[in-house]
């Protein structure tokens, strides 16, 4: 094939950000989503949600401790993980504004912090903990606004930083959008919404705060279906690249994570008692298919 | 600060040689291989392919055939970091380990780079790859211990036709258009220089001479910064959370119809179990 006509970022080398960094836009989704769902069922749900909230929260935590795990463990030299805080050889911070890597490093340290502070109010409001007090950290204390709105911001901040990262970059697809991060931040909600209702109905607890995750899903799965056709039209010509076994995959990711979900929420198709479940499991399949095409369908282009 | 200094690479006169590739191994002691033996390409004489962390220089065969073979074209181009003025790999390095040095050149610090590999992918022509003997992001460094040493780089250096020619940026640019006039005056209308000026990057330190179009020899047209999606990027993003918290919001404020869809399903499950 002749280069002449190929767009600029053909010319560039992949950077083998593979299956540890998929798994990493998955969780660290989740993780944003979770805690923001949960801080907006501790201000604007029942009292009933509050199991709701603390299950965000405890999903929040423990998936960002493991995005944490997973980014290290890809690094080339993973001891080296703080050289991404601190400069080494001055031990001065280490921060750049307008590098979405750096800004993001310091987004997972805070929003790690900020949900490690709810988790702990979770576990307390739970009885899990001695010290009762540590519930304050929650809504509807003053202090626990604070905590909430800050890591309300922070995890919008952690599930969608991840796209504009991909953007920053002279890679096909990636650096070919500006959608890439309303996508992700859009594909966290949906997935975040669908564990947190997959995780209330296999514990057999159902708060009214369910329910309304249920409809912010069904609208979340509707919006991230009209991003992802924007997303293919702002690609123009560069599109071209999903008419490929790619291209099938996102179609089998929009038919499983997609149209099958909005089916069985609106009961055009119904299985019974699993129908709810079923289509937050295939919301979740979903999610994680469509970041390995993001992912992956760019990794094989250019100089490889 | 020192003068700012670069590589002139005058494709018309590279012979393939490799020279440039040996004296760059040999002084900057990267390995033959990626581990296992040294594969070949198969299907080109040009056996070392492409720039990466072990491959600093590359020397590029452009093989242009009729699809008869009986008629054909070799290109040769001794290709490196461009070290660019506006350099995307340094812009977006989170750990501060690529800096531009007193020479006006772009270095990876190999101690501090952690392998987080944002880098590579922000480079606009491919240059940088993992280094398997030290697990960083590696490529030329248009030999920074020699120039602080007052030497000229190894492959300029080992260069037997001055294809690449080493010095400061300001005599290169001279000598190239002198290069570039002469070419044309000898009926070579084609030459012209690639990144020799502020347009391309601010200027790319290291620049070219080319007889053909840039992507014939693998180069982008119009090589850009990273940085001119981001503010676009994080634009559409905020967007997307505005509307999915007030999404969320509303979801939650529809307490009537959350309740009834409770009632709903719970009257359904105990229809079913009745």
């Amino acid at each position: 094939m002749s280069a002449i006509g190929l767009p600029d970022t053909f010319f560039t080398a992949p950077p083998h950000w593979r299956w540890l960094i998929i798994l990493y836009f998955f969780v660290g989704g989740l993780a944003g989503g979770c805690y923001m769902l949960a801080v907006l069922a501790d201000v604007f749900g029942d009292p009933g949600d509050r199991r709701l909230a603390r299950t965000g929260y405890s999903i929040a935590f423990g998936a960002i401790v493991l995005s944490g795990l997973l980014l290290t463990i890809d690094l080339g030299q993973p001891q080296r993980f703080w050289h991404m805080l601190v400069q080494s050889h001055t031990g001065r911070p280490m921060f750049k504004a307008w590098s979405p890597m750096s800004v993001g490093s310091w987004a997972l340290l805070l929003f790690g912090a900020v949900s490690s502070l709810s988790f702990l109010a979770a576990l307390a409001d739970a009885g899990r903990l001695p010290w009762r007090g540590l519930s304050r950290l929650r809504p509807p204390s003053a202090a626990g606004y604070v905590v909430g709105v800050i890591g309300g911001l922070l995890g919008f901040f952690v599930a969608g930083y991840t796209g504009v990262l991909l953007s920053v970059t002279n890679r096909p697809i990636w650096a070919d959008t500006w959608l890439l991060g309303l996508t992700f931040i859009v594909s966290a909600a949906s997935i975040s919404a669908a564990l947190l209702v997959l995780v209330s109905y296999v514990d057999g607890w159902l708060s009214t705060g369910v329910y309304a995750l249920r409809r912010f899903d069904a609208w979340a799965l509707v919006l991230e279906l009209l991003v992802l056709v924007a997303l293919v039209a702002s690609l123009g010509a560069v599109a071209r690249i999903w008419l490929s076994a790619w291209g099938a995959f996102l179609l089998a990711m929009v038919i499983i994570g997609i149209v099958a979900p909005l089916a069985l929420h609106w009961r055009l198709v119904a299985v019974g008692r699993l129908t709810t479940p079923i289509a937050a499991a295939l919301v979740l399949v979903g999610g994680f298919l469509l970041r390995v095409v993001i992912v992956l369908s760019s990794e094989g282009l250019g100089l490889v | 600060m020192a003068e700012p200094m670069g590589f002139f690479t005058d494709t018309t006169v590279c012979i393939g040689c490799k020279a440039c590739e040996v004296a760059c191994k040999e002084w900057n002691q990267l390995p033959a291989s990626a581990g296992g033996a040294p594969t070949l390409s198969g299907d080109s004489y040009d056996n070392t392919r492409r720039l990466d962390g072990i491959h600093w220089r590359h020397v590029r065969f452009v093989e242009q055939f009729s699809p008869d073979r009986r008629d054909g074209r070799w290109l040769l181009m001794s290709d490196v970091c461009k070290h660019c003025v506006q350099a995307g790999c340094l812009e977006v390095c989170p750990t501060g380990a690529i800096i531009r040095t007193e020479f006006d050149t772009v270095v990876i610090q190999s101690d501090t780079c952690n392998g987080c590999r944002d880098c590579i992918g922000a480079c606009p022509f491919g240059v940088i790859g993992m280094n398997p003997v030290s697990d960083t992001a590696q490529k030329c460094t248009l030999c920074y211990d020699r120039l602080q040493a007052g030497l000229e780089p190894a492959c300029s250096k080992a260069c037997p036709t001055d294809s690449i020619q080493f010095g400061t940026i300001a005599d290169l640019r001279q000598k190239a258009q002198a290069r570039v006039g002469k070419l044309h005056a000898g009926g070579e209308r084609r030459a012209y220089l690639y990144g020799a000026d502020d347009k391309m990057l601010g200027g790319l330190n290291s620049f070219f001479l080319l007889v053909d179009k840039p992507e014939v020899y693998g180069l982008p047209p119009n090589p850009r910064l990273p940085t001119r999606n981001l503010v676009p990027s994080s634009l559409f993003s905020a967007l997307g959370a505005l509307v999915l918290g007030l999404m969320g919001v509303i979801s939650f404020r529809m307490r009537g119809a959350n309740a009834a869809a409770r009632e709903e399903e719970l009257a359904d499950e105990r229809d079913r179990t009745a």
